[in-house]
């Protein structure tokens, strides 16, 4: 009796067990993933690209190898492009971006054949930046601004539309006489222009900041003033947790003028801010991905940034931020990329004016 | 300081450490060997495996990689009149033409040990100029570095040959090609003929192997024999050595000279290896045999391209500011490595620093050694009869430009710049100083910018300027002292050409393309004008004037053309050309791997005459290279309309 018990137990065991439709999981065993980078090797990205690679492979399922492919060209564009025309959603291909992809699709570029909205997002890596000023222009902080005003600073610049929007648009905010000089071919000419007294005013993102800068504020030849902050779970500006001690870009303009800002101008800061740094660096998939393929990336992300050790490994690449994963990073993307349409017709109107950009 | 020099070395030789910086410099030399693929390509390869290595083994075996790619280059240069990267295109001046005079031993001899002592300088110069080098780099402002260019191009002046005017013009079309693109002032875009390609400008690797190898490739397969007539293997090696040994004061100064270009960041590696041959032009007494074969115009690049990485490893250590391509690359892999390029290099992890100078000198040594080792048997190379060597040429030369930017515009543009290649070979239009023109003409257009913008006019006075110009009039003094002979490519006296029509064309073509420049930049706003406009400005006119000695028939130095002196018997150049062609048309139809078997069986069965047999090795092997090259680099071939219609197994994707 008892055991016919048993039997008829394991037999309805058995009917659930195949009654249950057996859920789909994304399995990668033996199989090569392409991670495409739109920049060519040895770049920012390319380094960030290949810092993940071994540890995502590590954690996806089926152990997958992961290998990084450049496509670079057109400041990303041509890679970007290719991934929307080309990448079939099956998971074993995703694109690595960075603000110099975000931006000409925030402004239009023509060249852009790529579309976000197609795409689901599994991991945002912000960066920080921080702005410095020589010290002989007499300020020792951000409340000593006033001291700035009228007098013409020269900034070493890659151009208008790339990174460099960011730092420009909130020079004009704070009303600085900030005179750009372009053709840098990175922020490190930039610095390496501030260091030689020819530029005044600078900024550098965080990793960057902390290797050079930090040096040349020992040393009493830099002073800085603000960091570009980041972005909470709420989507609010806060301070930046690498600099603590240095306001934000929304604090500075206060001790400015005693108000927050507002206005068409700062609508368009904002989002180029999220787009350049909160979202400095994404992981995409292409359209028509499966819900499950898209999970297992950002399962396979959450496990790689939780990791123990990984801050430790990630220091200076990374910084001190919160990578965010799978839905936490599709809503900070969906921030960078809410853009209305007057501001972004303020921002192109802006460029064609004060920098004589031609945008078609 | 001293100490730690010491420990920097013992540390470096214990262990595993020698095997890893050994895979390194194995790699570099393999690429370096590759034509047109350079010490990116060499990183790309590594980097994936240093990501958790120990670092001192990493950066061995980074640096190791680094530091013989100017050494192994040198093979396809002297041996195939190829650019084994952009830092050897200067050696093919006098290099091939050693080696078709079957001197390639002592000219590989002579490389190699230059090479050497240069890394070994550049090891030196780094060694005690590390610590201290911060304000030098920073006296340097963009003013400087412009007056500096300046200097770069009038080592034009040496290099024309027999005509000056067509030297500058040539110049002046290289400055113009180096500005296709985006302004460095205002972002516009200037002379892309509408295309997304041009839009980050034409990439040195294309323009160097699109003037220099397609052009030689066509030569040689004209004169339908092997590229040595004679191999005096054997008897070379010696006399390169004491070649080397008696030129020792010139391998110095060319060490110097790279040391210091490779310090300062913005004017990069590629354009070292020009200076240091004008160079030795300008300060020897007897010219005569530049461009035929003078073992001088070997050694003095060749010094100079290895020393660069140690001169250029300054700004990376001290500012993370990359001092050469591959620099930046290695910047990449010290961030994957957890270590901080900057001032912390020299004032904390001063050992590390030691590791990369002490790896730098031995990798330098040691890729010296293994290409002499190794350098017979390449050779003989050389002895092939060159029908079946060159379908393997054209097939690197493309997959190396293709590695640019991996887009099917390297491919065309590389066979349009080696069209212009063959007809300025054939007219007599020099080339150095077109390669010149183009590697000078982004960094000096934004110099010269930035200097008026930081500081107005007064940028003139400053006393760094005043040196610079001062040592630019004397290097022209210099090339001008001893009367008009500089360097000739073929040096056939050309007056008294029957045809000249189609020289007449040629240069109207080219007269053409600058009035074009000219009257595109008008419509361009101020900043993005000014360059483009000075250039093409006085090149038309000196078109003008090119064309004018043409057509009235006047026996004059521009007056040239090849074609009246080859004897008859060969194909003609356009017939080489053709083939080509249908390979880019094929590849354009089934795909670049597909198009280039065809091309293989089709081009040795009725070129070469191979029975089924060879031509089904061969042409396996060809698929066989590109295939491991796909897999090694992780990229695609370019697709064709057959790959757009339908999916195909690797490696035919």
């Amino acid at each position: 009796m008892r055991r016919a018990n048993a039997i008829h137990l394991l037999a309805a065991f058995g009917l659930a067990l195949a009654a249950t439709p057996a859920a789909r999981a994304a399995d990668f065993a033996g199989k090569t993933i392409e991670w495409v980078i739109p920049f060519s090797v040895g770049g920012g990205s390319d380094v960030w690209a290949r810092f993940f690679a071994p540890m995502l492979g590590e954690q996806l399922p089926g152990k997958p190898t992961v290998v990084v492919k450049n496509v670079p060209g057109g400041g990303s564009i041509t890679g970007a492009n290719q991934f929307q025309s080309r990448a079939r959603p099956d998971g074993l291909t995703i694109l690595g971006t960075s603000g110099s992809t975000q931006f000409p699709y925030l402004l239009d570029d023509s060249r852009v054949k790529y579309q976000y909205k197609d795409w689901t997002t599994v991991l945002a890596s912000p960066t920080g930046g921080v702005v410095y000023v020589n010290p002989e222009l007499g300020v020792k902080t951000m409340a000593d601004i006033a001291r700035l005003r009228g007098k013409e600073m020269k900034y070493g610049s890659q151009g208008a539309t790339s990174l460099d929007l960011v730092p420009l648009l909130a020079f004009e905010l704070l009303e600085l006489n900030v005179k750009p000089v372009f053709g840098m071919k990175g922020r490190g000419d930039g610095r390496l222009a501030f260091e030689r007294g020819e530029a005044a005013i600078d900024y550098q993102t965080s990793s960057a900041y902390l290797r050079n800068v930090v040096p040349l504020v020992k040393a009493g030849k830099a002073v800085p003033l603000f960091s570009w902050g980041v972005l909470d779970e709420k989507g609010e500006f806060a301070r930046d947790p690498t600099f603590p001690d240095l306001p934000h870009f929304i604090e500075a303009y206060e001790m400015a003028y005693g108000k927050k800002p507002s206005g068409i101008a700062f609508e368009a800061f904002k989002a180029f801010n999220t787009a350049g740094f909160a979202v400095q660096k994404g992981v995409f998939l292409p359209k028509g991905t499966a819900p499950d393929i898209a999970d297992a990336y950002a399962k396979a992300f959450a496990a790689v940034v939780s990791a123990p050790g990984f801050k430790e490994k990630a220091g200076d690449e990374i910084g001190e931020y919160r990578q965010a994963t799978g839905a936490a990073a599709q809503k900070m993307l969906d921030v960078a990329l809410a853009i209305d349409g007057e501001a972004k017709g303020w921002v192109k109107k802006w460029l064609t004016d004060k920098h004589g950009v031609k945008l078609d | 300081m001293l100490e730690t020099i010491v420990s920097a070395l013992i540390g470096l030789l214990s262990g595993w450490h020698l095997a890893y910086m050994m895979i390194g410099v194995l790699v570099g030399l393999v690429i370096g060997i590759l034509p047109g693929l350079g010490g990116i390509a060499g990183m790309a390869i590594l980097l994936p495996f240093i990501y958790g290595m120990d670092p001192v083994s990493a950066l061995g075996m980074l640096i190791g990689m680094v530091a013989v790619v100017p050494t192994g280059d040198t093979f396809t240069s002297i041996l195939m009149g190829i650019p084994g990267s952009s830092a050897s295109q200067a050696t093919i001046l006098d290099g091939f033409p050693m080696a078709k005079r079957g001197e390639a031993a002592r000219a590989l001899s002579a490389a190699f040990l230059s090479s050497m002592i240069g890394g070994v300088i550049g090891a030196l110069v780094l060694t005690v100029f590390v610590v201290v080098a911060r304000p030098v780099i920073l006296a340097f402002s963009s003013a400087e570095l412009f007056m500096l260019t300046v200097l770069g191009l009038s080592m034009v002046g040496v290099l024309s040959g027999s005509s000056l005017l067509k030297g500058l013009l040539s110049c002046a079309l290289g400055l113009l090609l180096g500005s296709i693109g985006a302004a460095p002032a205002t972002g516009e875009w200037r002379l892309t003929l509408g295309l997304d390609y041009l839009a980050d400008g034409l990439p040195i690797v294309v323009v160097g192997l699109g003037v220099f190898a397609l052009p030689e490739i066509v030569d040689l397969l004209r004169q339908n024999k092997a590229i040595a007539a004679a191999m005096s293997l054997g008897s070379g090696w010696r006399q390169g050595i004491r070649d080397t040994m008696q030129n020792m004061g010139l391998v110095l100064r060319c060490s110097g000279i790279g040391c210091l270009i490779g310090a300062l960041p913005g004017l990069g590696g590629s354009v070292v290896d020009w200076v240091a041959y004008g160079h030795v032009v300008q300060t020897s007494r007897d010219r005569s045999q530049f461009g035929r074969g003078d073992v001088r115009g070997v050694i003095a690049p060749e010094s100079a391209n290895n020393s660069v990485q140690g001169g250029a490893l300054i700004p990376t250590l001290l500012f993370g500011i990359p001092g050469s391509g591959s620099m930046a690359i290695f910047l990449g892999g010290m961030v994957l490595l957890g270590l901080q390029p900057g001032i912390t290099m020299i004032e904390t992890r001063l050992d590390l620093t030691y590791t990369i100078i002490w790896s730098l000198a031995i990798a330098n040594i040691l890729g010296a050694g293994l290409c002499v080792l190794v350098s017979r048997h390449v050779a003989r190379l050389t002895t092939i009869p060159y029908v079946y060597l060159a379908p393997f040429m054209i097939m690197i030369v493309l997959f190396a430009a293709y590695q640019a930017t991996r887009d099917w515009g390297d491919i065309l543009a590389l066979m349009g710049l080696g069209v212009l290649g063959i007809y300025m070979r054939r007219f007599g239009w020099p080339r150095p100083p077109l390669l010149i023109g183009f590697v000078l003409a982004p960094g000096a257009e934004t110099y010269l910018y930035q200097a008026i913008q930081f500081h107005d006019w007064a940028w003139l006075w400053r006393p760094g300027v005043i040196i610079i110009a001062a040592a630019t009039i004397l290097s022209v003094w210099a090339g001008m002292r001893l009367g008009k002979s500089g360097i000739d490519e073929g040096g056939q006296s050309a007056v008294g050409v029957e045809r000249r029509w189609p020289q007449i064309v040629f240069a109207a073509l080219l007269t053409a393309a600058f009035a074009y420049a000219l009257e595109r930049s008008l419509g361009w706003s101020y900043l993005s004008q000014v360059f483009p406009l000075g250039v093409a400005l006085p090149a038309t006119g000196g078109m003008l004037a090119v064309l004018a000695i043409l057509v009235t028939g006047r026996d004059h130095v521009v007056v040239f053309d090849t074609e009246r002196i080859i004897a008859g018997g060969g194909r003609s150049m356009e017939y080489y050309l053709a083939w080509l062609v249908a390979l880019l048309v094929a590849s354009a139809l089934v795909g670049f791997v597909l198009g280039l078997a065809l091309f293989f069986v089709a081009f040795l069965a009725v070129e070469a005459h191979a029975g089924a047999r060879r031509v089904a090795v061969l042409t396996l092997s060809a698929v066989g290279f590109l295939a491991l090259m796909s897999w090694v680099f992780v990229l695609d071939f370019p697709r064709g309309v057959l790959q757009e219609i339908a999916r195909m197994p690797w490696p035919l994707n």
